[in-house]
């Protein structure tokens, strides 16, 4: 098992006919993924060619795709201005997992399409501005390379891409059940509290690694949640002590989030709740390990 | 995008937001003639208020009333060119002066913890917000707002009746948010804040002095945004990657850095800054020069137009090129580095450590072994690689 996406998800993407669609189609084809179709308005009833052999069917709405191929998973590239349309489009066809891997989704309409997917209660975003979730071994819906991802028994959730990447390959002994990239953006439909929820119930994960970064108060409430609710052993790392105080993070925004949103709170925040933080990437990687062979 | 207020009060003038007249001027005549227009000295006073995107100008002596256009053009005259809290006084805005009478304080902004909206509300408007809300909590009304929805009649009334605002302006209150969240919305803000909202002696509701943040993101609904752009307080370097599509943001310290995906770079700077306290005393730390993130793809197109970047950094002393190959393999990001070094040729004067992880990491490293450039260090490790940075940087700054 593993958490949202598994060996037998069926998985369909939108935009596959473009070329960043086309792209990772193959590659997420390469790493095992069950792809049953793709989603291109006017485009339905076309036949995509890959690298293996395999041709994937092109479908004109999510729902028809739905309709003839039963997928549950969808892997969003369609280009930011008509992200919106399109995960409204999955949300009514209610599609159990939207996967938005597009960046530059305006606030604006990241907002309503994770409204309107709460309203109607049947899909779980990730994203967006994301690299995707992978099960290594299983399945991948996004653009994690699955070339450096070993399958294993720890989960991790991460905001930043290639924060991801990296400690997938720092661990690639040890392996993940499951990596989720949240993303960073003000607004994302699947958090830090998500991913950890669903881990501590996953029965083949041992141990979470846990990202953040600068901004928001995501890391202090997925802290608090972990004091209360997490029994499996957290690692987690921070990147941005450094970095200029946030252009966007007017003091009303502040004022919101009760924090600050500095990397020394939150390191704060999750060292309280008993979450050990590592200095560097590696050093969190360091730690993993530590908590790995102890529970071997 | 922060605006400056004269921007804020022309955005909320065009969705019919009540606000005083204002103009901006960024020389003394043009201050003069501004007075002169809103009719300063016939009837009434105007306010000369520095156009800074920091709060606490009037502390500064960042905003004088003038009776008369030559009081106008000399309270500009003083104010253009001031410093307020590190940011220079390049335009002033010429308003209509007004004889308050009760200062209110809304805003309405992008909520992050909730996936939604937010208004906030207070009768005690003038004051610093973030102090109110800590203080006295309970003088702050904060009322959700349905993304989708937004703030209609009927949510207006319940903002106005939460915030307690005097009876006798709660109807034209209730009409001026609704407006201001058609500045939200139709503009893509993040937020809109009036504060104060005032009521004058004659009763009528007006929006002093306003904020607005605009979604970066949103650009493309919005072709008109992209003239609101302060062009003259940009850093040159930061305007020249911007023109190159680079996401760089200048910082202070001598170790130039370039890396794949925001996290990672954030990351970096962080490594560099703990490796640069093992060199020199309190104060002479080597730190980061930058923030640069190249995004995922590392071309030697993009690679070029990074080190040129940064190269024209005068205090960048060493520059760590800390990339990790996972779609781009490594081996493609070092032809990108080694070509990038042959486009910048000369110009390449200062020392490289390159740090290379990820797929097809052992052909990347041999790349760039075989063409053994004299400025390049390779480094195996992230941590010793920021270490290698900084003690380049130190050892060239002490020459």
């Amino acid at each position: 098992m593993a958490i949202f996406l598994t060996a037998s998800s069926k998985v369909i993407v939108q935009g596959m006919t473009g070329s960043e669609g086309q792209k990772h189609t193959q590659l997420m084809l390469a790493s095992g993924t069950n792809i049953v179709g793709g989603v291109t308005p006017g485009k339905g009833g076309q036949k995509v060619e890959f690298d293996s052999g395999v041709s994937i069917p092109v479908f004109g709405s999510v729902a028809e795709a739905v309709e003839a191929t039963g997928a549950d998973v969808t892997v969003v590239f369609v280009p930011a201005k008509f992200t919106k349309a399109a995960v409204m489009e999955a949300i009514d066809a209610k599609i159990p997992l939207a996967v938005v891997i597009t960046e530059g989704v305006a606030v604006k309409d990241s907002a309503e399409f994770w409204t309107y997917a709460k309203q109607s209660g049947g899909t779980r975003i990730i994203g967006p501005n994301c690299p995707g979730i992978i099960s290594p071994g299983a399945s991948n819906a996004g653009i994690i390379p699955s070339t450096i991802a070993g399958a294993g028994r720890i989960g991790l959730v991460s905001k930043s891409g290639t924060l991801t990447y990296q400690m997938i390959y720092e661990l690639r002994d040890f392996g993940f059940s499951t990596a989720v990239g949240i993303g960073g953006d003000p607004i994302i439909g699947t958090t830090h509290i998500d991913c950890l929820e669903a881990f501590q119930n996953d029965p083949d994960t041992d141990a979470i690694v846990m990202i953040g970064e600068i901004g928001g108060d995501a890391e202090e409430r997925a802290a608090a949640y972990i004091k209360e609710h997490v029994t499996k052993p957290v690692v987690g790392y921070v990147a941005g002590f450094t970095a200029p105080e946030g252009k966007t993070m007017g003091h009303a925004g502040a004022i919101v989030s009760g924090s600050s949103g500095t990397a020394a709170a939150k390191q704060e925040a999750l060292e309280a709740a008993g979450v050990k933080v590592g200095k560097t990437p590696s050093a969190t990687a360091e730690l993993m390990r530590e908590v790995m062979k102890k529970l071997v | 995008m922060d605006l400056f207020e004269y921007q804020a009060r022309d955005m909320f003038e065009a969705h019919g937001v009540p606000v005083l007249a204002g103009i901006v001027a960024e020389t003394v005549e043009e201050a003069r003639a501004a007075a002169v227009t809103i009719g300063a000295g016939s009837r009434a006073v105007v306010v000369v208020k520095a156009q800074v995107k920091v709060g606490g100008r009037g502390k500064a002596g960042g905003v004088k009333v003038a009776k008369s256009p030559d009081e106008a053009a000399e309270a500009a005259s003083q104010i253009l060119g001031m410093g307020i809290k590190g940011h220079t006084v390049h335009k002033v805005m010429i308003a209509a002066g007004a004889q308050i009478e009760q200062e209110y304080y809304f805003s309405v902004l992008l909520d992050r913890a909730n996936r939604s909206s937010l208004a906030m509300a207070s009768k005690e408007g003038g004051v610093e917000i973030e102090v109110l809300a800590v203080e006295r909590p309970e003088a702050l009304a904060r009322i959700p707002v349905d993304p989708i929805v937004g703030i209609d009649s009927a949510k207006a009334k319940e903002i106005v009746e939460a915030a307690n605002f005097d009876e006798d302006v709660k109807g034209q209150i209730a009409e001026a948010i609704q407006k201001l969240w058609t500045v939200y919305r139709d503009e893509d803000a993040t937020l809109v804040e009036v504060n104060p909202l005032v009521k004058t002696a004659d009763g009528t509701i007006v929006a002093l002095d306003g904020k607005v943040t605009l979604d970066d993101n949103a650009g493309f609904r919005h072709p008109g945004h992209a003239a609101l752009e302060d062009k003259a307080s940009a850093d040159p370097l930061e305007a020249a990657a911007k023109a190159k599509d680079l996401n760089y943001v200048k910082l202070s310290g001598s170790v130039g850095i370039i890396g794949n995906g925001a996290g990672l770079v954030m990351s970096t700077l962080d490594c560099v800054a703990y490796a640069g306290e093992e060199f020199g005393g309190p104060g002479e730390h080597p730190e980061p020069a930058n923030f640069l993130d190249i995004g995922g793809g590392a071309s030697a197109k993009v690679m070029t137009d990074g080190l040129h970047i940064i190269l024209g950094d005068e205090q960048v002393k060493s520059v760590f090129v800390n990339v990790f190959g996972g779609i781009t393999s490594c081996d493609a990001v070092a032809h990108g580095i080694v070509g990038a070094l042959k486009v910048l040729g000369d110009e390449a004067t200062k020392p490289l450590v390159v740090r290379l992880d990820g797929n097809n990491v052992d052909e990347g490293r041999r790349i760039l072994a075989d063409a053994a450039h004299p400025l390049v260090t390779v480094e195996e490790t992230m941590d010793g690689a920021a270490r290698k940075a900084a003690e380049l940087a130190y050892a060239a700054d002490k020459n």
